[in-house]
């Protein structure tokens, strides 16, 4: 919305520099997205006639014209325009003008010719919206005169805010001018318009038969109330009207589409005007549309509309005008115009927000009845009408008129209690203080009965203000006069200890490693394009949207492979190789919900649409070993589940997943439960993801592996007595895991309680295969280190354990020492 | 008998001296101080004596083995000296050569921001809530006082599931949260549930989702963080007093903040809140406002006991402004150049 100070000083007498009063606004709930001095930087600019027009010799698209600035002389000026004649006065700003854009006239030559200034448009000067030539000035005009003079330019200033959506009163000056005017503590004052009356005067205006109104739908109109303006010709509106029509941002038309955007943007009252001579007997009604009805709107084009929106139909029941959006053609103003019907309504927000929805139609109009008109604007707007009509053309209003009424929504009466005030802002004021800053607003305070409750006022909402509906929405009224920025600042205490949960404290830990290990953190948008999941040899099974902005962000991911395998090959695309990323965020899944309860307290704790979070690791292969290196890594870091020294939790089950490498992937169990995957991204999904370089991955289920319960970890003595190393070396079956293995060793060797063993730590430091041992088996060399807790260990214990875990190897794993 | 002690002391420990390896000073400790050695050899001359000059040779003896001694060692730790220094000259080595091939990993800059804010606010006595990001139709906008046909549910241009995918759905639609909002009214209900509320402290961040074009300063999928304070006699002072020490805390304590009216379907009265740039213009961070009374029905909470406010701002435009990013679409690209900046 944009403003002019000028305007709103016809309600106000508004005070404050420019800045102030921006401050104010601001402060209002007017948030100010510019302010903008018009009529300033015209100084240099004078009335100049043309001499003489002729092409420029070396360009087609510029013409010379010769000016006279009153001296007599001749001044040669480059221009791009063509719509002068010799003879026509025109704007020339002369060298040393500073034009509204900031844009300074110098000497300068154009193709080898001299230009001494720049004849101007009306945009150029933003006095016009007309860009396709030359502004030609009246011919009366001395030469020589200032164009601030010459046009009676005046200085102003233009505010431009976003309106809030709740507050439809400022889309309008009026409505800014009464909420600055009780700011400022200047009296708001809204005159009563008196228009010249053809016929009988004002007081004896009464329906004379010209027109007729029926509202057939009152839940879609609540009041629609019609003037004739009788004697209407058609014509340019004076030049201080189209001035602030352009000010605000609209384009001037002719002096009857101007006058009626006037009205709106001045008083808020969106109107429409009819030649009366193309409605037949005058006749109006208001009624849904029916399905699939036509109608040929303002703008040309051909609307076909539901039984859920409304229009104004004649008396032959064809529809004239979308209720609220925009007028028909077949109605429209023109040269032959004599006699104007306007409209003036109330339509119902919801029906009209819903019809631009659906025919994405937004008008200054529908904008305004969307947010809520005030319904007892209408006769004041018709009557403003009609005065700025007849002032700037022969028109007269005629007593003629119809106010019909349909559902209207009454304004709230709401008791205000100032104990609710006060505790709800923090603030101490008095009654009478709180019926200071309502009551200019036009909330009408009264005291009323003390219930026990303290002092409480009945307030009266007005009519502009449709949101304000229950107690609070006054109190933010108090809030905004009072202004939100003395309301004194206070702390409350929390009696709780800020703290994270523990699963909280987990995710930083498994950041923190994940980092300390050196990779880096992606965030890829979690939105996949058709497809992605397949290239990553994934199910096609990704949640779709139902209204994705576009295709490639169309699906939901199921796995966070796609998106990082993504990253890597964006950076590789860009030269940056070897790169290690790590990513923790959420994947979702079909079919894994159902809604069993819709109790509000069980909607809580189920899961929608299988959303889970994951952590997934993508790094530089290592025959897929450098990934179960950092699955190691993560689950040390979260410092739960006791990994060494025994028995292990983790357990890695080879076996072929999906999008990894067949021979080089296992899935995750810890403590039984299976939390994810790890291995070596698949051959083909590098190649269909683009990436050259083999890429170890690591993905797992947080909300199962953190939902393990954690253990505080307690102290085991550690001794003091010297320790055995015993390496062993197993020649098995290359089916057999190293892993397994190892826990075999470990199973069979004695650990603390009646053997008084401690600390048996196995190592797995040789892994060998050759043609000698032969083909599919593999050597496995483990370190056994031993000890005691209260003594040094026998020669003789040490190998009757030995003994016991050859014998265990050969049991389990068909494994034989290695000579 | 000849041999003076004394004289060979002098004689040895000139030869210790003059030694030039370990090896040759093993040699004349053995020569000199050995059992074969003459000092030793002087003992079996001791029975032929008088207890008076056995006593006067002793003394002698040991006098001139302790400046022997003192000797070899003194040469010998010489000779380590020399050969350690020699060792140390050969093993010069360039230790940046290497300093460019450590690798850091780096997390990504919002979620250091992320984990920032959530310090600050812990630090404030407040929990930190999650929720989920797909979302019922219910959570994240019914019950925040916006009704199906709200006109304001247009602030947020919603992204939705194609809900034929989901059984048992029945007549709930599914959506991509718009804000983290909903995460009060789950804070809400589950603090009634389980009876550890009111009073609620609870910041909620977490990824929301847009139906919109990512540019410079948009991006379809972004970061939010939510505050909510429930109690009895909550107030907009409370309100503006918590923003205050927030930006203090985050900002810096130069900094100060201001709120003004806003509109928020959620809460009323609504604000808007601004932190004080460095050239005196006020900065837009967030929205906030004292929580509207049916959105504390909707959490299970009577308006007439409880009050409370709510904040909530945007996790990536504070990392835009801290970290001076121009476009926030380097937040997904996933570009190492960028991510390993912070």
């Amino acid at each position: 919305m944009k403003v002019l100070l000028s305007w709103l000083r016809e309600f106000a007498p508004i005070t404050g520099t420019t800045p102030e009063i921006a401050i104010q606004l601001t402060d209002l709930g007017m948030e100010l997205e510019s302010i903008h001095q018009i009529g300033t930087s015209l100084g240099g600019i004078v009335v100049a006639q043309v001499l003489e027009i002729r092409p420029h010799p070396d360009a087609d698209k510029i013409c010379l014209v010769d000016v006279d600035l009153g001296d007599g002389e001749a001044l040669q000026i480059c221009c791009g325009a063509t719509n002068m004649a010799v003879g026509d006065r025109v704007p020339l700003a002369t060298i040393g003008t500073e034009m509204p854009s900031g844009m300074l006239i110098a000497p300068r030559k154009m193709r080898g010719q001299a230009s001494n200034g720049m004849l101007c448009s009306g945009r150029e000067m933003e006095i016009g919206d007309d860009h396709e030539g030359i502004l030609i000035l009246p011919p009366d005009l001395a030469l020589g005169l200032p164009i601030t003079e010459a046009l009676d330019l005046r200085e102003d200033v233009v505010f431009e805010f976003d309106a809030l959506p709740n507050r439809p009163d400022t889309l309008s000056v009026m409505g800014v001018a009464r909420d600055l005017a009780a700011r400022q503590g200047v009296p708001f004052s809204l005159t009563e318009f008196s228009p010249p009356t053809a016929g009988e005067s004002a007081a004896g205006e009464s329906a004379t038969g010209l027109s007729s109104v029926q509202i057939l739908a009152p839940e879609l109109c609540g009041r629609f109330v019609t003037r004739v303006i009788s004697g209407v010709q058609l014509g340019q509106s004076p030049r201080w009207m189209a001035q602030r029509l352009i000010a605000a941002g609209m384009r001037p038309i002719n002096n009857v589409v101007d006058v009626s955007n006037y009205v709106m943007l001045e008083l808020g009252q969106p109107n429409h005007t009819y030649d009366l001579s193309k409605l037949p007997s005058g006749e109006l009604r208001v009624r849904w549309a029916t399905e699939g009805e036509q109608i040929l709107t303002l703008d040309g084009v051909t609307r076909s509309l539901t039984a859920a929106d409304g229009v104004i139909a004649d008396g032959s029941d064809a529809a004239v005008g979308i209720a609220g959006v925009m007028g028909g053609a077949s109605t429209e103003i023109s040269e032959t115009t004599t006699d104007v019907l306007l409209e003036l309504a109330w339509w119902d927000p919801e029906a009209v927000a819903a019809t631009s929805t659906r025919l994405n139609l937004h008008s200054e109009a529908s904008l305004r009845f969307k947010r809520g008109v005030d319904p007892e604007l209408a006769p004041l707007a018709g009557r403003r009408f009609a005065e700025l009509l007849s002032a700037i053309s022969p028109a007269q209003l005629h007593p003629d008129q119809n106010d019909v009424a349909g559902n209207l929504p009454q304004a709230a009466r709401i008791r205000v209690r100032l104990n609710k005030v006060n505790g709800l802002l923090g603030t101490a004021l008095s009654r009478e203080q709180v019926q200071g800053l309502l009551d200019p607003i036009g909330f009408v305070t009264e005291p009323v009965q003390d219930s026990g409750d303290g002092e409480e006022l009945l307030v009266q909402v007005p009519t502009w203000r449709p949101d304000s509906s229950i107690e609070v929405d006054v109190i933010e009224e108090v809030a905004r006069h009072y202004g939100m920025a003395r309301i004194p600042k206070t702390i409350p205490t929390s009696p709780h200890a800020g703290e994270l949960t523990q699963r909280q404290l987990d995710r930083r830990c498994l950041r923190r490693a994940l980092v300390g290990a050196g990779l880096t953190e992606a965030m890829p948008v979690p939105f996949l394009a058709p497809g992605d999941l397949e290239r990553a040899g994934l199910a096609a099974d990704g949640l779709l949207l139902a209204n994705p902005l576009v295709a490639e962000e169309s699906v939901l991911r199921t796995s966070l492979l796609p998106g990082l395998l993504k990253a890597v090959a964006y950076n590789a695309s860009h030269r940056q190789n070897s790169v290690e990323l790590y990513e923790l965020g959420r994947v979702f899944r079909v079919g894994e919900r159902v809604i069993a309860d819709p109790g509000e307290s069980a909607k809580l704790d189920r899961v929608l649409a299988g959303e889970t979070e994951h952590v997934a690791v993508v790094l530089a292969a290592k025959e897929g070993g450098a990934a179960v290196e950092l699955l190691q890594v993560l689950l040390a870091s979260v410092n739960r589940w006791g990994l060494e020294p025994a028995p292990l939790a983790v357990e890695l089950v080879a076996g072929e997943l999906a999008g990894l490498h067949p021979g080089r992937a296992a899935t995750v169990l810890l403590a039984g439960q299976e939390i994810g995957v790890v291995g070596e991204v698949h051959p083909d999904v590098l190649q269909a993801y683009g990436i050259e370089q083999r890429l170890a991955w690591l993905q797992l289920n947080l909300d199962v592996l953190l939902q393990i319960p954690s253990v505080v970890p307690q102290a085991t003595l550690v001794s003091r007595f010297p320790s055995s190393d015993m390496d062993l070396a197993f020649v098995v079956d290359e089916q057999v895991t190293a892993e397994s293995v190892r826990a075999t060793i470990l199973r069979s060797t004695p650990t603390a309680g009646s053997s008084g063993w401690v600390a048996a730590r196995v190592e797995l430091f040789d892994v060998f295969r050759s043609e000698q041992l032969g083909a599919g088996l593999k050597s496995l060399a483990f370190r056994l280190r031993f000890q005691a807790l209260d003594r040094t260990l026998t020669d003789e214990e040490v190998t009757v354990v030995r003994l016991q875990v050859i014998d265990q190897i050969e049991q389990h794993h068909g494994g034989r020492l290695r000579d | 008998m000849t041999v003076d002690p004394q004289q060979i002391a002098v004689e040895g420990a000139a030869a210790f001296v003059a030694a030039e390896s370990l090896a040759e000073i093993h040699e004349l400790e053995l020569q000199y101080l050995g059992q074969q050695s003459l000092l030793s050899g002087m003992k079996a001359s001791f029975r032929d004596l008088e207890p008076q000059e056995r006593k006067a040779l002793g003394s002698q003896m040991n006098a001139a083995r302790q400046q022997l001694e003192l000797a070899a060692q003194d040469s010998r730790s010489k000779l380590e000296s020399a050969a350690r220094a020699a060792q140390l000259a050969t093993e010069r080595v360039d230790l940046t050569e290497t300093l460019a091939k450590a690798t850091v990993g780096h997390s990504h800059v919002i979620t250091q921001t992320w984990e920032r804010l959530e310090d600050v606010f812990c630090s404030m006595g407040f929990t930190v809530a999650d929720g989920p990001e797909v979302e019922t139709d219910w959570f994240n906008f019914e019950a925040l006082n916006l009704p199906p046909a709200h006109p304001a549910r247009s602030l947020w241009d919603t992204l939705y599931l194609d809900s034929s995918q989901l059984e048992g759905l029945g007549e709930e639609q599914l959506l991509l949260r718009t804000h983290t909002s909903p995460v009060q009214i789950r804070s809400m209900l589950r603090a009634v549930r389980d009876g550890s509320g009111p009073p609620i402290y609870v910041v909620c961040p977490g990824r929301v989702y847009r139906r919109d074009t990512a540019d410079a300063t948009h991006l379809p999928v972004f970061h939010q963080i939510e505050g909510l304070v429930i109690d009895r006699g909550i107030t907009m002072g409370d309100l503006a007093g918590t923003i205050e020490s927030f930006v203090k805390a985050y900002f810096g304590d130069e900094m100060t903040s201001r709120l003004r009216p806003s509109y928020f379907p959620f809460t009323e009265p609504s604000a808007e809140f601004d932190i004080s740039a460095a050239d005196g213009s006020w900065l837009e961070v967030g929205g906030c406002g004292m929580v509207h009374p049916n959105v504390l029905r909707a959490g299970g909470l009577d308006p007439q006991e409880w009050s409370g406010f709510a904040f909530g701002f945007g996790i990536d435009r504070l990392a835009k402004i801290r970290y001076g990013v121009e476009d926030l679409r380097e937040f997904v690209t996933n570009d190492v150049r960028f991510l390993s900046q912070f």
